[in-house]
């Protein structure tokens, strides 16, 4: 029994099961020169190129960045640095569409180059006297990711701890039209062994196999030329088949082993590369060039000249098409990847990203598109396709019956979308489509799983928090029962009466407060949606109503003469009787703030804040109650306003303008009510949410505008006791009228 | 200018059920001719009959299941099952076995299952099995191959027999079937089989003219033909080698292995191999997608059970041929058969639940 | 020889009886009380739309023997599950909440006064903040449940739907809006 490297040594290979062989269409791409793209009028730098996480922006727009300059910061293990492709001005970092089959809005960098291509100051290595971990920064910094089309960071999956046995360099490049390695190693076979070299410097595998399919004869030559005898190399031509040039599919091809499910290439003492990657390395390391373009093969019947391009990251897909003469048919489909795995854009102005080997606009004809969907009769000719050796027809089964076990059971997971099924099916059935929408909804599914566990851990820590708390506060409150009962005999027994009983009915509230609230937000639907009735009428006489202005105004008028009246019935015990109202939350925080340092003006706003959302609930519990007409809503909301309007007046009057957390607090309030105002009106003009709007971008003045016509209250405290007997005023009022 | 989103691939082989189906038909025109010159142009007629009602029935389903009709009509799994249905019944049935054969088995066994794609039972053969056992007398009325006719029928005379029942001559159908010996004439398995009875070992029962060289006369012909087509269809890798090869592998092995044991009372594997419709089941009813095994190893078993079955029913059973209940029998063990046949995914160990 | 027959078919019922019966006995599954397994599939959105103050308090009821089509955010999967589970037939869920997007809450916060009324409401802690300071909402621990929203003195919470990622893409390739270009 030979060892695995003996076997390797003599040249054997092994199969994987099922492939395809669409037809490959190469032979004229390969034979031309790589092009280099002139620099596009505007780069979009996506901030996120690889699998990790993205890393902070370090640029701002109207910046001024050098070539190779780095756009982010990796901070962490997870996420490598972009950087800009030339020198050039930041024009915006925005959310431009993505490259990303979804193409959802992801952040991007926008660059506009200058022209001059001047490079930042460059450090290049001599990597044999660098250590791994040197190398390995260098590396990360350089933004390198797995070129190949996952994208992994190389310097993440380069740190193992593992010993390497076998570093395979993948230049097999199976998908059709795909040209773009094959081009790399023709020309630049040397950079790529000096990448290969350093990544055995860093791994030391006891061998390195170079595999390419048979059908690249020149490559494979340029290779071995720059090779050049080195031991233990082998360069290994592999039979074209798709999918071989799968990691998983490639090691079985030359190793006869398999990577076992859930694990890592490395677990088997295997490690792998795509040539690009070697390539990037070499830049990296010898020369601090980091990853700032790549080779994209632009190919397609729709172009003139297909060729393989030298692009800058981050070039829009519509610069490359057009400097290949993209005459497009319609409706076109043009494809980022290759025909098998590859998605299509929407849209042109998707940029170029690390991952980007392939852009594919073909006509019609080419590659026709799918015809209908049809059952399947289960043929099995994707089952013998499948190089993971899955059931694909009982897949789709099971993804369209969502059977989430059953597709655990038939192994979904490790189908690797490579699409050889959906090739051969002859009912035309998108069947990677079926296994990808249900991944993610079985992934979604264990998100939610996970959740819902977090949110059970966290509500039953808070039930036993609030519980323990509760029986705190009952002792606490049973000995200050006690000293009060020691000090009985002193003169205020029903301040001390009254906030026991307050004590007591809160208590006795909560079992029935979800009731409340359920009721409350029914309520609160039911407003909403009579208001978007009542919205499609918008009778015009409102208008002086809804400007906040206006009712500010009017607000505070009444209440100075709320204020009158409460000077005159100055009564405090009425107000704390009220207080022991239960159910009332607001009436409570007025107490507390009246009976605490009065003199505290933000408590007094929150105090107002409260009594006046609660004006608004009453309002709007009154309208919803009965079937009131228009008008008679309007009165309570109207009150309701207008006292709310009164009290923020005052408050802010009552602060040191020059204080501006308070104006800002006080601002808030006045916005929240100018808002609150229109929105309750029955009937609110445009005009008014807008004026509402204007209020809020200017948060600072809105306070001196209700101050102007109002007197200088100078004490806050009978501030808010006005306010508070205002509100109980408005309540009884409304209370009649619904009576 | 608008863009068209499609998911991957993007890039198909451009082989479509449609165009497999007509290869089945097409693989199937060879053993057609031979058939309708060896047993008369009835065949030709059987075959127009079942493949009229086998679109009306399947566009009347479809129409009722609120389907697309024709994309369904145009994958042309209908027309292959009025072929197969029609090619099995005898050349001067009457009309109506045929029509109820092919409505049975597009209407109850494949659209009631819920289509293409969804019947457990091969159609053709469902169908068949139930006009066997409902018209067992008009199932079993084959005429004796055309060498060996004693009245020569034309293409006019064919019709005339497939609704009347007798030739344009007024020869009723009894009488066609004599042979040129004068005596009604049965298959060659049927005859083998009957003569058994009759405590005649096979040797002598091959000195019958029916029989040449220990084949039937014209079945071995029919047989060949079909071959043919069973090798167009491996060619043109619409079906793939595991059933046929498993099916008459295993019949060959039994057959040989009794008769090594004892020639005298068992078929010999050539005679086995080439009469009845063994090429035919080997080749286009076994190998039918939907109702066989869907794993590599599952069609092998799947094979080998229909050879096996097809051995012991033509040696112990009382029907003239077996392959139509070896095949039922088969079908109902696919689910079984595939359940313990799941090939090992990539980085697994052993498949879960053996 | 028909009451060999007889005794012959009595004895083997009985033979089976008891290997099914030791086998039952034997192979027993121990599950969880019924409860925990109701809690368990229930979303733990902690928002009382059900009725009861919680998922378990419905798990409870649940149990014995309210109606399973009574949570909204578990929508119609949970229902098919509690059905499963408890061998009942599925039911429509009550109107409106047919799988409703999902949502998170959303402080505006320079609007917050600060008053902790929504972390008193949060079932799940999910908003952090002290009094009279800004409050967020920690959008991952959020379940949705919209209980904050009411009590806010200033309404500065929103329930916003959830941003969808790449991550989270369900591959809805029809929902790709495809941008119309001029052709040049
Ligand atoms: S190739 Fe298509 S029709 Fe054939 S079994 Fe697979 S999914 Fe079904
Ligand atoms: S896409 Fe998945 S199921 Fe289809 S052939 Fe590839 S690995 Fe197999
Ligand atoms: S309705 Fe809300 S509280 Fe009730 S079970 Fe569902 S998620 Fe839990
Ligand atoms: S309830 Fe509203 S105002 Fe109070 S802390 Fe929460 S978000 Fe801020």
């Amino acid at each position: 029994m030979q060892s695995l490297l003996e076997q390797v040594a003599a040249g054997l290979l092994w199969r994987f099961p099922g492939g395809v062989h669409p037809p490959t269409r190469k032979a004229e791409l390969s034979k031309k020169p790589i092009a280099s793209l002139p620099l596009p009028d505007k780069l979009y730098i996506p901030l996120r190129q690889h699998i990790g996480v993205a890393g902070h922006c370090l640029v701002h727009k109207g910046d001024h960045v050098m070539k190779g300059q780095p756009l982010t910061l990796a901070d962490n293990s997870m996420s490598v640095p972009v950087h800009a492709p030339t020198s050039g001005l930041i024009l915006a970092v925005t959310e431009h569409t993505s490259p990303h089959p979804s193409a959802l809005p992801e952040p991007c960098i926008v660059l506009e180059p200058d022209g001059l291509d001047e490079w930042r100051e460059r450090e290049p290595m001599h990597y044999p006297r660098c250590s791994t971990e040197q190398l390995l920064e260098r590396i990360q910094q350089s933004g390198i990711a797995g070129m190949g089309g996952a994208g992994f960071p190389t310097h993440l999956k380069s740190a193992v701890q593992q010993h390497v046995e076998l570093l395979i360099i993948n230049g097999v490049e199976c998908e059709p039209y795909i040209s773009a390695d094959d081009a790399l190693m023709q020309e630049q076979a040397d950079t790529i062994v000096q990448g290969i070299e350093i990544l055995c410097h860093i791994l030391e595998p006891k061998a390195v196999l170079i595999a390419i399919e048979d059908d690249k004869p020149a490559a494979i030559s340029a290779m071995q030329n720059a090779c050049d005898g080195r031991q233990p190399w082998y360069v290994r031509p592999v039979p074209t088949k798709y999918p071989s040039g799968g990691e998983k599919q490639l090691i079985q091809l030359l190793t006869g082993r398999e990577v076992p499910a859930g694990r890592r290439p490395i677990d088997i003492g295997m490690m792998m590369f795509n040539v690009g990657t070697s390539f990037a390395v070499a830049q990296a390391v010898l020369h601090d060039i980091p990853l700032l373009s790549r080779i994209v093969t632009v190919a397609g019947d729709t172009l003139q000249h297909p060729q393989n391009v030298l692009a800058p990251i981050g070039t829009p897909v519509s610069d490359l098409l057009h400097f290949c003469g993209f005459q497009p048919e319609r409706p076109q489909r043009v494809i980022m990847g290759g025909p098998m795995m590859g998605f299509t854009l929407p849209d042109l102005s998707v940029p170029i990203i690390k991952t980007t080997n392939c852009i594919l606009a073909p006509t019609q004809q080419e590659l026709p598109a799918a015809g209908e969907e049809m059952d399947c009769i289960r043929c099995t000719a994707c089952a013998e396709a499948c190089p993971a050796s899955l059931l694909p027809q009982q897949l789709l089964w099971f993804s369209k019956a969502k059977d989430t076990e059953k597709l655990d059971e038939y192994n979904l997971f490790d189908c690797i979308e490579c699409g050889a099924c959906a090739y051969v099916c002859p009912s035309e059935i998108p069947l990677v489509q079926y296994y990808r929408v249900a991944k993610a909804e079985i992934r979604e599914q264990q998100r939610e799983a996970l959740k819902a566990e977090q949110a059970k851990a966290r509500f039953e820590a808070r039930q036993a928090r609030l519980e323990a708390e509760k029986l705190e506060r009952q002792r606490r409150n049973e000995q200050l029962a006690a000293e009060r009962a020691a000090k009985q005999s002193a003169s205020a027994p029903d301040a001390v009466a009254a906030a026991l009983a307050r004590v007591k009915s809160q208590q006795q509230q909560t079992p029935g407060d979800l009731e409340a609230i359920k009721a409350e937000r029914e309520r609160k639907k039911q407003q909403a949606r009579e208001r978007q009735a009542e919205k499609t009428e918008a009778p015009a006489d409102s208008v002086s109503a809804t400007d906040p202005r206006q009712a500010a105004i009017t607000a505070a008028l009444a209440r100075a003469k709320a204020k009158k009246q409460a000077a005159a019935t100055s009564d405090s015990e009425r107000v704390q009787s009220q207080q022991t109202e239960p159910g009332q939350t607001a009436t409570e925080s007025v107490e507390t703030a009246a009976a605490n340092e009065a003199s505290d003006p933000r408590k007094a706003a929150i105090a107002a804040a409260l009594a006046r959302a609660k004006a608004k609930k009453q309002a709007a519990a009154s309208a919803s109650d009965n079937g009131q007409t228009e008008q008679e809503q309007a009165k309570p909301a109207h009150t309701g306003a207008a006292q709310a309007a009164a009290e923020p007046a005052q408050t802010a009057a009552a602060s040191e303008a020059s204080d501006p957390r308070k104006a800002a607090i006080a601002a808030a309030i006045a916005r929240a009510k100018a808002k609150k105002q229109t929105e309750a009106r029955p009937a609110p003009e445009k005009a008014g949410p807008e004026e509402a709007k204007s209020d809020q971008t200017d948060p600072a003045s809105a306070p001196d505008e209700h101050i102007a016509p109002t007197e200088q209250p100078s004490d806050p405290r009978k501030a808010a006791i006005a306010a508070a007997v205002a509100r109980a005023k408005a309540r009884k009022r409304k209370e009649t009228e619904l009576k | 200018m608008s863009f068209r989103i499609a998911s991957s691939p993007h890039q198909h082989n451009q082989k479509t059920t449609s165009q497999l189906m007509l290869w089945v038909v097409i693989a199937a025109l060879p053993a057609i001719a031979v058939q309708s010159y060896l047993f008369g142009y009835g065949v030709l007629v059987q075959l127009l009959l079942a493949i009229v009602t086998a679109w009306a029935s399947e566009a009347l389903v479809l129409m009722l299941r609120d389907k697309t009709i024709l994309p369904r009509l145009k994958d042309h799994s209908a027309l292959v099952t009025a072929v197969l249905l029609a090619v099995s019944i005898p050349a001067y049935a009457p009309w109506w076995l045929v029509v109820i054969g092919t409505a049975f088995a597009i209407i109850m066994v494949k659209q009631l299952y819920g289509g293409l794609g969804f019947n457990l039972f091969n159609p053709a053969m469902a169908a068949y099995v139930l006009l066997l056992i409902a018209f067992p007398v008009q199932m079993t009325q084959w005429l004796p191959p055309a060498a060996l006719q004693q009245h020569a029928l034309g293409p006019l005379d064919a019709v005339c027999a497939v609704f009347n029942q007798a030739s344009c001559q007024g020869l009723s159908l009894e009488q066609l079937r004599q042979g040129v010996d004068g005596m009604t004439m049965a298959t060659p398995l049927d005859t083998a089989r009957t003569d058994l009875m009759m405590g005649l070992t096979l040797p002598e029962s091959y000195q019958k003219p029916l029989f040449q060289g220990g084949v039937g006369v014209g079945w071995f012909w029919l047989n060949l033909a079909w071959l043919a087509g069973g090798l167009l269809l491996l060619q043109q890798r619409v079906i793939q080698w595991r059933i046929p090869v498993s099916v008459l592998g295993s019949l060959a092995l039994c057959s040989l292995i009794a008769w090594s044991v004892n020639p005298d009372t068992n078929f010999s594997p050539l005679f086995q191999l080439f009469s009845g419709a063994t090429m035919l089941a080997a080749f286009f009813i076994a190998t039918d997608p939907v109702s066989a095994s869907t794993t590599a190893r599952g069609r092998i078993y799947y094979g080998v059970l229909i050879g096996v079955l097809v051995f012991v029913i033509r040696s112990f059973g009382g029907y003239p041929d077996a392959f139509a209940f070896a095949v039922l029998l088969a079908n109902m063990a696919v689910p079984l058969i595939d359940y313990y046949t799941r090939p090992r995914t990539y980085g697994h160990k052993v498949v879960k639940g053996r | 020889m028909m009451t060999t027959a007889l005794a012959v078919l009595g004895v083997l019922a009985l033979l089976f009886g008891a290997i099914l019966g030791y086998a039952a006995i034997r192979f027993r599954v121990e599950s969880d009380p019924l409860i925990e397994q109701i809690d368990d599939i229930l979303p733990q959105t902690q928002c009382g739309q059900c009725g009861y103050p919680g998922c378990r308090p419905y798990a409870e009821a649940i149990a014995n023997g309210d109606d399973i089509n009574k949570c909204p955010p578990g929508g119609e999967a949970t229902v098919r599950k509690l059905a499963d589970l408890m061998g009942v037939e599925p039911k429509p869920l009550h109107e409106e909440a047919q799988n409703a997007v999902k949502k998170v809450a959303f402080i505006r916060e320079d609007e917050c006064i600060g008053c902790t009324k929504c972390i008193q409401a949060c079932p799940v802690d999910a908003i952090v903040g002290a009094t009279r300071q800004m409050h967020t909402v920690i959008v991952d621990e959020c379940t949705g449940c919209d209980l904050c929203v009411e009590p806010c003195p200033v309404d500065c919470i929103d329930m916003i739907p959830l941003i969808e990622t790449a991550e989270r893409w369900k591959w809805d390739l029809q929902a790709i809006p495809v941008r119309m270009v001029e052709a040049d």
